[in-house]
C-alpha cells in the first residue's frame, strides 16, 4: 500500500476504542437495565443527530426543520402498526420510505439560496407539515395524538415490554446499523464530494460534479434516516403526537450537534448523551427551570469552546 | 475554423445596462496555446464563465468539439473535457491536497457517486494521486488541511484541481497571480510542463508569462476582440500598445475600430487612461523586443 491510499484509507479505519464503545453501548440495556428508557430515547435522539450531521456537518446545510422528516417517519409507522400491521421492522421500511419520499419532494426547496433561506425554507416545511398533522386529525387524531398503537413483538418475538429493554435494544441496534452505513458514507468518494460541497460549491462544479443532483441525495437519505428515528420512537412508545413536529425538536437536535460536533459522525451521539443525561438530571432536580441550565451551558459552550471545556486545565492559561 | 476544438460564436453578455461580452467570436485550436489579454475589465474573466457554464450568454453559441453546448450545466461541460482554473484560488479548505486530487480523480473516473467504497481504494486513483502531487510540488503538505498551506502551493493546487480532471481544454484564469517571487519559478514550470495534447487558453496579466507561452493571442477590450494574431504581431500592433500604455486617442480609435460591426457599448475601457494591470505596460514593451517573441517556439516545444 503506497503513502498516500494508506493516508487515505485511515480515517476510514474503524479504531479500537469504537469497538469498545458500541460494545458498552449494546451491553447498556443489559448493565444499566434500571435505565432502559433512557438508553432508548438516547439512541432515538443519537440517530436524529446523525440524520442532521449527514446535512448541517457534512454538507453545509442548515435546516430548523429537520423535525418534519421525524414526524412523517412517527406518524407513518404508528398508522402502519394501527392500519396493516404490527410488525415493527416492517413499519421502520414503511416510516423510512414516507419519509424519504418527503425529504426527495423537500429537496428542491434548499438546492439555491443562503444560510438564512434553507432555515427559513426548512423552518416553513417543518410548520406546515405539523399543522397538516393537526388538520387530517381524522388520520392522525389532531391534537390529542394517536393513540391504541399496538406493536407486535420484534423478529416475532422479542415483546415491547415496560421495562424498555427490548425497545433500547431495537433503536439501538438500528442505530448501530445507521452508524455503520453512514461511516462508508461519508468516507466514500461520494462523502468527500458533499464536503467539497460544503466547503466551495463554485469549485465543486468546476470540477464536475453534479452538485444539485448529490444535495438532493443527501437530503432524502438524511429525511429517510430522521423517519427512521421517529420511526423508533412512536413503536417504542405506542404513540404519536403533535409534538414529535414541534420546532423545538429541531431546535433540540442542532443543540446537540452543537454540543457534540458537527461533521463528526460520533458527534451526534455524544452530543445526545450529554443532552439527555442533562435534561434528565437537571429536569430532576428542578422541573420548571432545566430549560435555564440547559441555556447557560449552551452559552459557556459557544463562548468557552468545547475544546477548553473538557479541558479544565487550560482554563486558566494564556488563551 | 474547422480544426477548432472550443469555439465561441458572436458571445453576448449583458449585465442590465451593461454589456460585459460583446459579440465575442473566439476559436481555440487543438493543442493550442492561446492567450487572452486585455486591460482590468475588459471582460476576460466574464469570458471564462461564459464558456464554463458559470453564466449563461444574452445572445451567440459555444461549441466544444464542434457540438452544442451553450446550455450545458458547467458539470456536464466538465465531463466533457472543459475544465478551468479561477483567478482568485477556489479550493476545499477543510479537504487535504491528497484528498481533493483523490475525490476529484474519483469523481472524473464516474466514481462521484459511490458511497459503498472508501475514497482511495481504487489503486489507480491514489497512484495518479501521487503523480500529481509529485508534479505540482505538493507531496510534503498532502496531508495537511488546504487552508494552511503557503499562498503558492494553494495557487499549485488550484491548478493540479483543473489537471486531475483530466482537461481536454484547460482555461487558465490568471494562474501566476498573487504569486510570491519565491514560489513563482516552481508554478511557471508547472504551466510550461502542461500536456502538449491539452489545450490551453490563458489568460494573464504577466507579459512576459503570455510571450513566452503563447503562439496566439487575442487582445480583449471592453468586451470586445480588439485583435486576434500570432504573438509578434500582437507584440507590433499600435492599438494594443496603445490600449496598454494609455493614449487616450489612439484607445478610443481602437475601440471604434473594435467595435465596428459590434454595437459597442464604448466609452474609455475601464482603467483604460492609465494602465491597467500596472506591471502590464512595461512587460509588453519589453516583450515587443524580438528576443522575447522568438522565445515563443522554444516553450511551446518544450
Amino acid at each position: 500500500m503506497t503513502k498516500a491510499q494508506d493516508l487515505l484509507l485511515k480515517s476510514a479505519r474503524w479504531k479500537p476504542w469504537e469497538y469498545a464503545l458500541w460494545l458498552l453501548a449494546l451491553a447498556a440495556p443489559w448493565l444499566l437495565s434500571s435505565h432502559a428508557l433512557i438508553i432508548n430515547e438516547i439512541a432515538i435522539v443519537a440517530l436524529f443527530a446523525l440524520s442532521l450531521d449527514l446535512i448541517l456537518g457534512y454538507t453545509g446545510i442548515v435546516s430548523l426543520g429537520h423535525a418534519a422528516f421525524f414526524g412523517m417517519g412517527a406518524y407513518s409507522a404508528a398508522l402502519f402498526a394501527k392500519l396493516v400491521m404490527p410488525d415493527p421492522l416492517v413499519g421502520l421500511l414503511v416510516a423510512l420510505l414516507a419519509s424519504a419520499v418527503l425529504g426527495a419532494i423537500c429537496s428542491a426547496t434548499i438546492l439555491r439560496g443562503s444560510d438564512l433561506t434553507r432555515l427559513m425554507v426548512t423552518l416553513g416545511a417543518g410548520l406546515i407539515l405539523m399543522e397538516l398533522a393537526n388538520q387530517f386529525d381524522w388520520l392522525t387524531g389532531g391534537a390529542d395524538g394517536l393513540q391504541g398503537v399496538v406493536m407486535g413483538p420484534l423478529l416475532g418475538r422479542f415483546e415491547f415490554d415496560l421495562s424498555g429493554r427490548t425497545a433500547a435494544c431495537y433503536s439501538l441496534g438500528v442505530l448501530l446499523l445507521v452508524f455503520v452505513l453512514a461511516r462508508h458514507f461519508v468516507n466514500s468518494p461520494f462523502g468527500a464530494t458533499l464536503k467539497a460541497i460544503r466547503d466551495n460549491r463554485l469549485r465543486a462544479m468546476a470540477i464536475g460534479i453534479p452538485v444539485s443532483r448529490h444535495l438532493a441525495v443527501v437530503y432524502t437519505a438524511a429525511a429517510a434516516l430522521a423517519g427512521a428515528a421517529g420511526a423508533l420512537l412512536a413503536q417504542t412508545t405506542g404513540f404519536a403526537s403533535l409534538d414529535v413536529f414541534e420546532f423545538h425538536r429541531s431546535a433540540d437536535v442542532m443543540l446537540i450537534l452543537v454540543i457534540g460536533g458537527a461533521g463528526w459522525l460520533y458527534g451526534g451521539v455524544i452530543g445526545a448523551i450529554v443532552f439527555k443525561l442533562m435534561q434528565d438530571a437537571i429536569s430532576s432536580i428542578t422541573p420548571e427551570y432545566w430549560t435555564f441550565w440547559i441555556g447557560l451551558f449552551l452559552v459557556l459552550l459557544v463562548l468557552v469552546g468545547r475544546e477548553r471545556l473538557i479541558r479544565p486545565w487550560t482554563w486558566w492559561g494564556r488563551a | 475554423m474547422t480544426d477548432a476544438v472550443l469555439s465561441a460564436q458572436n458571445l453576448v453578455m449583458r449585465f442590465g445596462g451593461i454589456t460585459a461580452t460583446n459579440k465575442v467570436t473566439l476559436d481555440l485550436r487543438k493543442g493550442a496555446r492561446h492567450a487572452l489579454i486585455g486591460p482590468n475589465g475588459a471582460g476576460k474573466t466574464t469570458l471564462i464563465n461564459l464558456l464554463t457554464g458559470v453564466l449563461q450568454p444574452t445572445e451567440g453559441a459555444i461549441s466544444l468539439d464542434g457540438q452544442d453546448i451553450t446550455r450545458l450545466a458547467p458539470y456536464q461541460r466538465v465531463r466533457r473535457g472543459l475544465v478551468r482554473t479561477f483567478q482568485i484560488n477556489q479550493l476545499f479548505d477543510t479537504l487535504t491536497p491528497l484528498q481533493t486530487l483523490a475525490m476529484t480523480l474519483s469523481q472524473q473516473q464516474g466514481l462521484g457517486g459511490k458511497w459503498w467504497q472508501a475514497l482511495g481504494a481504487r489503486r489507480d486513483v491514489t497512484e495518479r494521486c501521487e503523480q500529481l502531487l509529485e508534479q505540482f510540488h505538493l507531496s510534503a503538505v498532502m496531508d495537511q488541511q488546504t487552508r494552511v498551506l503557503a499562498y503558492g502551493k494553494r495557487r499549485l493546487l488550484e491548478i493540479a484541481i483543473a489537471l486531475a480532471c483530466e482537461p481536454r481544454v484547460l482555461l487558465l484564469d490568471e494562474p501566476v497571480a498573487g504569486v510570491p517571487a519565491g514560489e513563482r519559478e516552481e508554478l511557471l514550470q508547472t504551466v510550461a510542463a502542461l500536456p502538449a495534447e491539452v489545450s490551453i487558453l490563458l489568460i494573464e496579466h504577466d507579459m512576459d508569462l503570455v510571450f513566452s507561452f503563447a503562439t496566439r493571442m487575442t487582445v480583449l477590450v471592453n468586451g470586445t476582440v480588439l485583435v486576434e494574431g500570432e504573438p509578434a504581431e500582437i507584440a507590433k500592433d499600435s492599438r494594443v500598445k496603445a490600449v496598454y500604455l494609455g493614449h487616450g486617442d489612439e484607445i478610443n480609435d481602437a475601440i471604434a475600430v473594435a467595435g465596428a460591426g459590434a454595437s459597442s457599448t464604448a466609452g474609455p475601457p475601464q482603467g483604460g487612461t492609465a494602465p491597467s494591470g500596472g506591471s502590464a505596460a512595461p512587460a509588453l514593451s519589453a516583450s515587443a523586443d524580438p528576443g522575447a517573441v522568438a522565445s515563443v517556439g522554444a516553450h511551446t516545444d518544450a
